[in-house]
């Protein structure tokens, strides 16, 4: 079976720096994968270019949507992108501070909604029924994710594991079949981290999405994941399971730095 | 802060005052007599005005600052309450309507006249807020889309004899046209750069109008542009000017009703969300280029028709109704009326325009209390006079 995301040598440069070298990542379907290194090592840069915030330099980034043909997503912009059934949250939360949390998830719908400009100003029926399905789903999604009781507050005021849990359920209502996390657990507490190690095992299980995330929480990385990549400077330095990973001198090496030989 | 800072606070602000006003208030020379006054109470009077406002500054600020740390949820303004409220959501609007339908036949035609402009600015000012408030695209050159409509009535009616109610609608599709037209190039910026863009843009039409002398007739205007008809009826100069009114009133419902619609639909939130981070609404499949033209266009097209009921009403225009000043004016509107809030567009229309109008009681001083007044409201309610509140929704479907 076609893999879900194919990354193929794909290559960052911004001026003279390579952020990104030559990576190769491929995700198969209902996987849980990792993708983790050391700070600065181009994590988020490889997020960037696959959503098309970035245009890869070199590369190419091919999607296999399930039940759909292979399909290039060089070059596309971000909107397009998550039409096509990638959603991403990002590192640094970035809410819409000015709406509710049902808005919030109402935003994430923009994309499956088709009334334009036109019969927003008329709204006949088909346009209504659109909105009022669309404010049901996104209620639904909030009550997946547990944030029910929340649904007309401000999203700036949420708890912080609350806004990091929004961020997932704003990515969910766009549909996607594979799910990219920018460190869901930044901030956490051990509680909340558990919780989201849950809430990502249920996505995977019945929201039928594949999901690939950053993370430096170790005990969840290894938990979690099928598969974990590890990059380093830019380039790709090991790829396996947890197991693997764990026992692999050139991840401890690029993690804890290298033994010198007279210490 | 404990009361002991804050008078010196204030007697040090109330020092520097007396000093930076020495030379006015002072000092009086007399060039006949070649004497110098020395006017030592004025001296002492700024003294201890100033140490008094500033107190009185002082306690608003700490009243202000302490009642946001209490209610942040309760945050709603009074107006909303009412008009969420059943029982009193009628009464309030019918107390309203009231008002303005009977409005032309109490006060006197100068009044009348006024509202129509306040009304206008409404009109202006809710169209702006689509482009400012909601998608938060700072547009200086708003005033461009108020000129092309105006323009469009006069030059239609000079040339082809076309009637207003051919105009107006022709009107917001040229706004919408030139909308779309200026919007494509310079919407790729944004912030402080769109500004000055736009308000180049607003400039360059009007130094359009005013040097192309074959097309705009100059800086000598177009006169004679008639006041709309009823059926082919024209009004005479009284009844004419309360026929205005009503359409006006017409418009801006009209307006109030679809841009409500807009701002509550998908577009509506789309623009909010662009306003509020761009690279996660890009993310959330939200074509930011799009949107962003929908909203500097749906905004021209209500410039556009107000430009139409600006050129009936004063029966007369030339470039100088359309100076960056005018762009200013209605931006002060959305600003100060509350940013993305209609209700407080509204609010802000009346008072920014009527307000004015009626200071000139206190001519000479007219707009030194209106630029007090703003700086006032700015400091003391920068969410602006009646601030935006988010639709609530209510899931009763699922309690069945």
């Amino acid at each position: 079976m076609e893999p879900i995301l194919n990354v193929t040598n794909l290559t960052m440069n911004f001026g003279g720096l390579k952020a990104l070298d030559d990576v190769t990542i491929r995700l198969e379907k209902g996987q849980i994968a990792a993708l983790i290194g050391p700070n600065g090592a181009g994590k988020t840069t490889f997020f960037n270019c696959i959503t098309g915030i970035y245009e890869p330099t070199t590369g190419e980034v091919q999607i296999t949507p399930p039940g759909k043909n292979t399909q290039s997503l060089k070059g596309l912009k971000p909107n397009y992108v998550t039409e096509r059934g990638i959603a991403r949250t990002f590192q640094n939360i970035r809410l819409f501070h000015g709406m509710t949390v049902l808005e919030n998830v109402l935003i994430g719908r923009h994309c499956r909604l088709s009334s334009g400009i036109i019969k927003a100003m008329l709204q006949p029926p088909s346009q209504k029924k659109e909105e009022k399905k669309a404010v049901f789903d996104s209620y639904e999604i909030l009550e997946k994710i547990g944030l029910a009781k929340y649904v007309n507050d401000m999203a700036v005021n949420l708890p912080y594991g609350a806004q990091r849990r929004l961020e997932i359920a704003r990515a969910l209502a766009t549909d996607p079949f594979l799910l990219l996390l920018d460190e869901p657990a930044a901030g956490m507490n051990p509680q909340e981290t558990k919780e989201l190690d849950d809430l990502i095992l249920w996505l995977r299980d019945n929201e039928n999405v594949s999901i690939l995330l950053i993370e430096h929480d170790m005990k969840l990385v290894m938990s979690l994941s099928d598969w974990i990549h590890v990059v380093d400077y830019g380039k790709k330095i090991a790829e396996g399971t947890p197991a693997d990973i764990k026992a692999n001198p050139d991840v401890i090496k690029a993690y804890l730095g290298e033994e010198s030989d007279d210490a | 802060m404990p009361i002991k800072n804050q008078i010196k606070q204030s007697l040090i602000i109330a020092f520097w005052f007396m000093i930076l006003t020495f030379p006015i208030m002072v000092i009086k020379v007399n060039t006949i007599r070649h004497t110098i006054d020395f006017r030592w109470a004025n001296f002492l009077w700024v003294g201890i005005v100033t140490f008094f406002a500033s107190m009185i500054w002082n306690y608003f600020l700490r009243r202000n600052e302490e009642q946001k740390k209490t209610d942040i949820a309760d945050d709603i303004p009074l107006i909303h309450k009412l008009l969420q409220n059943d029982r009193f959501r009628r009464p309030f609007l019918g107390l309203v309507a009231a008002f303005f339908i009977a409005y032309p036949f109490v006060f006197p035609m100068y009044h009348t006249s006024i509202m129509i402009s306040a009304l206008v600015y409404v009109m202006l000012g809710l169209g702006l807020n689509i482009v400012v408030g909601l998608a938060g695209l700072l547009d200086l050159g708003y005033v461009a889309f108020y000129a092309v409509g105006a323009y469009a009535y006069a030059l239609l009616n000079l040339h082809f004899g076309l009637s207003f109610w051919v105009v107006l609608p022709m009107s917001a599709f040229l706004g919408t046209l030139f909308g779309v037209l200026l919007g494509y190039p310079v919407l790729r910026l944004r912030g402080d750069y769109l500004a000055i863009v736009t308000l180049g843009f607003g400039e360059i039409i009007r130094i359009v109008l005013e040097n192309w002398d074959d097309f705009s007739n100059g800086p000598r205007g177009i006169g004679d542009i008639p006041a709309p008809s009823f059926f082919g009826h024209q009004f005479g100069q009284h009844d004419a000017m309360i026929y205005m009114y009503f359409i006006v009133i017409g418009l801006v419902l009209m307006t109030i009703f679809f841009v409500h619609r807009l701002e509550h639909s998908k577009i509506g939130r789309a623009w909010i969300a662009l306003r509020d981070d761009e690279i996660a609404c890009q993310a959330m499949g939200i074509d930011k280029f799009k949107t962003k033209l929908t909203a500097f266009a749906l905004g021209a097209t209500w410039a556009a028709m107000g430009g139409v009921v600006f050129a009936a009403k004063t029966s007369f225009i030339n470039p100088m109704s359309f100076t960056i000043w005018e762009s200013i004016t209605i931006l002060c509107v959305v600003v100060i009326g509350g940013m993305g809030s209609a209700i407080g567009v509204i609010a802000g229309a009346l008072v920014l325009i009527l307000l004015p109008e009626y200071l000139r009681a206190v001519a000479e001083y007219r707009m030194l209390v209106f630029g007090a007044l703003q700086v006032i409201v700015m400091v003391f309610k920068p969410d602006g006079l009646i601030k935006s509140v988010r639709k609530v929704y209510t899931f009763k479907a699922r309690e069945e």
